[in-house]
């Protein structure tokens, strides 16, 4: 099972989306094709926009730390934020912005409580690099990591109530001790 | 690619926004590539204040006439002539073809002059539905345009929604700040107050505001680049070795170019032109008949947009085009949006930026014919 699988059995068909972060825009690619949801994509990265202009997916090239004052409150289902979260600077205001556009929000993002991450901070004693962290700390995108316990505190403040969690590690779910054994969450939100 | 322009002559009047009407009226144009069987993959391609028909290609003879958007339009590049229809229009009121008023009034046999209507972006668009409806082409695969022809093709959509399958829409604004009116009123009294204007009629005493046209020109070279590019490419570097002239002549590298380009200007373009093409830039507010709701106004289109922006551009700032965005967004238009960083300035869509032109050449490659 894999990210994107999840994110799509969590998309109504024909449900307007907003992926922020968008990458190369496979996600919003995946969703208009197998769930006729069309979707626009917001990117930073002119690499990942052209790609996105390949892929024939709407585009908007954009910095998600100005906010998303282009967008009308509620006129989107879903707004996604796909292992993306940890290189936002103040992930509090987005948040609040995603569900003020969104009627839902999905978040995923690498759990920094996985144990391997633990045991090379514990053990080792660096930072954790790995299939989902592959940076080194000095040259990485990502700014605030976080695991699942900080995030669903961080839901509580900001009154957002969870509806599903889905934890993965390589491609499986993961049901006991997840905090700890999976590498990968992802949530489905709303205000 | 050598190419060729031609003259479609129209005898149906044209009645104008301003109310007025052109009884006949020639418009100039180029074409590139062939028009399908289909009919399906013609582009039009609009053009700014000071260019023309003459998009690429240049003239058999002459190497040095290469068109003002060749690096963009031509065999092989983003917008490729071997896949698809490009027709260059000149717009009415122009002075490189179209009628414009340096041509004859049918009423005087004398040039109009002053007499020429104020002619709109509305009105443009009107003219060139009828060359596409001469040229047999029912539906544009694309509008393209910078600046002020940008304008002209987010008025295709909202003009005629059916005619429209993708407006690419460059360096854009919705419609011109106090600012930008502000620039273009300068230009305008420069012109207006220059002894050889004489009230628009001064073809008939040989004579041209050369002058007003300079400083139009000067004024708005100085729009069209960012600070940083004026100040990389010019410096405060002085003429003469020798430091400061201490006088009025030319000192900086800046006021070197501002005159010869003012001077070049001068040579080839018309005053009367100037002042309309400036004022159907003021005039242009399709949100205007919406209570200034940019979103109602598009609620009429039908096409999909490719919207291109440029950071350094304070002329039109990429805030008039996320504008254009969010009114698309708020109708659920097909939309993607660009913001480029290149350092140029408005004048940036003229150039050649990797990200820029390999945008648009994806795009182009994803519309199906």
């Amino acid at each position: 099972m894999t990210e994107t699988e999840v994110i799509a059995g969590w998309i109504a068909p024909k449900s307007r989306v907003l992926d922020l972060g968008c990458g190369n825009g496979t996600l919003l690619r995946h969703l208009w094709d197998k769930r006729q949801a069309p979707g626009y994509g917001v990117e930073i990265d002119d690499a990942h926009v052209l790609e996105c202009i390949r892929n024939d997916v709407n585009v908007l090239q954009m910095d998600l730390e100005d906010g998303l004052a282009a967008f009308a409150d509620r006129s989107f289902d879903t707004v996604i934020l796909s292992e993306t979260l940890q290189a936002i600077h103040r992930q509090e205001p987005l948040l609040r912005d995603m569900l003020r556009v969104g009627r839902e929000a999905v978040v995923s993002f690498p759990n920094f409580g996985y144990w391997r991450a633990r045991i090379q901070i514990a053990l080792a004693g660096h930072m954790p690099v790995s299939r989902e962290l592959p940076y080194q700390w000095y040259d990485t995108p990502n700014v605030h990591h976080c695991t699942l316990v900080d995030f669903e505190a961080l839901c509580a403040k900001l009154d957002m109530r969870i509806l599903e969690r889905v934890v993965l590690r390589q491609g499986t779910r993961v049901s006991v001790l997840p905090n700890l054994l999976g590498s990968t969450a992802l949530y489905r939100v709303t205000a | 690619m050598i190419v060729q322009a031609q003259k479609a002559r129209f005898t149906e009047p044209l009645r104008l926004r301003s109310g007025a009407v052109l009884p006949a009226y020639e418009i100039a144009y180029e074409t590139y590539g062939t028009l399908n069987a289909q009919r399906s993959n013609a582009v039009l391609v609009c053009h700014a204040l000071n260019a023309s028909h003459h998009v690429a290609g240049s003239y058999a003879g002459e190497p040095d006439s290469l068109g003002w958007w060749d690096n963009m339009v031509g065999p092989g590049k983003p917008l490729d002539t071997d896949r698809f229809f490009v027709v260059g229009s000149n717009y009415i009121g122009s002075c490189f073809g179209s009628t414009g008023p340096a041509s004859p009034n049918p009423a005087t046999g004398r040039p109009w002059g002053a007499d020429f209507p104020v002619v709109t972006v509305e009105d443009w668009v009107a003219a060139q539905a009828q060359l596409a409806d001469r040229l047999g082409i029912e539906r544009f695969a694309a509008v393209m345009g910078g600046s002020l022809g940008a304008m002209q093709a987010l008025q295709w959509t909202l003009s005629y929604p059916g005619r429209v399958r993708h407006a690419i829409v460059i360096a854009a604004t919705p419609r011109l700040s106090a600012q930008n009116i502000a620039f273009n009123e300068v230009a305008r009294q420069a012109i207006m107050t220059d002894p050889d204007f004489h009230g628009g009629h001064y073809y008939d005493k040989g004579v041209v505001p050369v002058r007003g046209l300079r400083i139009a020109r000067m004024i708005g070279h100085i729009t069209y680049l960012s600070d940083d590019a004026m100040m990389e490419k010019f410096g405060r570097a002085l003429r003469g070795k020798n430091g400061p002239r201490f006088d009025f002549d030319v000192d900086f590298e800046i006021e070197s170019y501002l005159r010869y380009q003012g001077d070049k200007f001068s040579t080839y373009f018309d005053a009367n032109t100037y002042l309309r093409i400036t004022k159907a830039l003021d005039y242009y507010d399709p949100a205007a008949d919406y209570g200034g709701d940019l979103s109602a106004a598009f609620a009429r289109a039908e096409a999909d947009f490719l919207v291109v922006s440029f950071t350094s551009d304070w002329r039109f700032t990429s805030q008039r085009s996320r504008e254009i965005v969010r009114a698309l967004l708020d109708n659920r238009r097909v939309v993607s949006y660009l913001e480029n960083d290149a350092p140029q300035g408005h004048d940036a869509f003229l150039l050649d930026d990797a990200r820029y032109h390999g945008a648009l050449r994806a795009y182009f490659g994803n519309i199906p014919l």
